[in-house]
């Protein structure tokens, strides 16, 4: 039996931490809910972007232009976005987790792998690998569309270097606030954006371009690509969040289980000893008969 | 009342203008254009410039930077990465970055990297947009 001081000192500490998750699970909460304003506010760009590249690269010729090359595969990219702080239970986990399965699987094809980290907890996972080439670290928390820039260009460099042959990214897809799961989208090379049934009939009419139309194209991929990293950025961003809140609410809910128990064992151990204490009383004053 | 054709201002932190407007004037890739009511399809890219959009007497100036517009359906469409108004400008910030762009450029010589010299560049051509469009107002 512990001792009555041992126990209530455990409780003390177990009801401190509880009160640490649970801050952490409303501060996550509170992020959430800015994570998903950013997102929301994004997703008209998005569109229109995706409305604009598709009746572009309707009429395009998609092998005139360097970043729609189709190589034979040799080398793939992987860019693996992970948050940049731990204690958001498995979600971290799972992204690496899934990028070692794509790493296995391409070299069991014969093609080289190489990593570009964003975010700190995938860089410190994965830097065992040695096959991280670059690395972005501490962005997450304060990311803008120019953070996204920086990774595209320079992804985009590697590629038309031949550096890679294909990229892909992987990250924490934001489904709701209680599932996040890995995926994985291909980058490049840029994949003409097939348009919706409404859309193309909405844009029957022909464009006046200005720049001429391959031009635009030229302009417009890098930026293409930018957005695509912006937006698996800002989900990553909620996701963590999301999965923090969710991680923090079971240690919350464990720590109470915890505390319970604790309370029990208490309990006993002060009934012993109070019994203990009646028995020498009631001893003490049988001897004296 | 004249016809009309509808604007939208989008950037990646959301719409900023979306209204019914006589004229928009804009920076396009080879000059400044304007487009009236039931313009015909157009796709062109935006340089760092002021838009400016006319509603009856109301007359309203953004500064922009990079992006690109669509035209179709009679709805304009800018895509740009930032769009502020003259009143949101912080003078004070566009006036220190400008400073810095200035002086990264004094410092830098002819070898540096094109890259970098661009980005200083685009970086002071923002600068003195953003001084130009809140000193309009």
């Amino acid at each position: 039996m512990p001792s009555l001081k041992d126990v209530k000192t455990k409780i003390n500490g177990v009801q401190k931490t509880s009160q640490i998750t649970k801050a952490m699970n409303m501060v996550a909460a509170a992020k959430l809910r800015g994570a998903q304003e950013k997102m929301e506010a994004f997703r008209p760009y998005t569109s229109k972007f995706n409305e604009a590249m598709s009746n572009l690269s309707g009429g395009a010729n998609t092998g005139a232009f360097p970043l729609m090359e189709k190589r034979e595969i040799k080398k793939v990219e992987l860019v693996v976005i992970t948050s940049d702080r731990g204690l958001c239970g498995s979600y971290n986990a799972h992204i690496v987790k899934r990028t070692l399965g794509m790493i296995v699987g391409y070299e069991a094809e014969g093609k080289g792998v190489s990593l570009v980290c964003v975010g700190k907890k995938g860089y410190q996972l994965l830097k065992k690998t040695g096959k991280v080439r670059k690395s972005y670290l501490n962005v997450m928390s304060a990311f803008e569309m120019f953070n996204a820039r920086e990774i595209a260009t320079d992804v985009a460099e590697q590629f038309l270097a031949g550096e890679s042959d294909r990229v892909e990214i992987v990250f924490g897809e934001f489904k709701s606030v209680a599932v996040q799961r890995p995926v994985d989208v291909s980058l490049l090379p840029v994949q003409p954006v097939e348009a919706d049934g409404e859309a193309e009939k909405k844009f029957a009419g022909d464009y006046i371009y200005e720049p001429s139309s391959e031009e635009l194209m030229d302009t417009l991929q890098p930026l293409y690509l930018n957005v695509l990293i912006y937006h698996a950025m800002l989900e990553v961003g909620a996701s963590e969040h999301a999965a923090r809140m969710t991680a923090m609410d079971n240690a919350t809910t464990a720590c109470k289980d915890i505390v319970s128990n604790l309370t029990i064992i208490y309990n006993k151990a002060r009934q012993a000893a109070v019994t203990n204490e009646l028995m020498d009383i009631v001893g003490g004053a049988e001897a004296l008969k | 009342m004249a016809q009309q054709i509808r604007l939208e201002v989008v950037t990646p932190k959301g719409a900023r203008v979306s209204e019914d407007v006589d004229i928009v004037t804009a920076p396009g890739f080879g000059g400044d254009f304007g487009v009236l009511a039931n313009h015909a399809p157009f796709l062109s890219t935006i340089k760092i410039g002021t838009l400016t959009y006319e509603n009856g007497k109301d007359r309203k100036t953004l500064m922009v930077s990079g992006g690109f517009c669509e035209v179709s359906n009679n709805k304009v469409t800018f895509l740009v990465e930032s769009a502020e108004f003259g009143s949101e400008i912080d003078v004070e910030r566009a006036m220190r970055a400008k400073e810095r762009a200035e002086k990264r450029l004094a410092q830098m010589t002819q070898t540096e990297e094109d890259f970098n010299r661009k980005r200083a560049e685009v970086a002071l051509q923002r600068a003195i947009m953003r001084l130009k469009v809140a000193k309009g107002l």
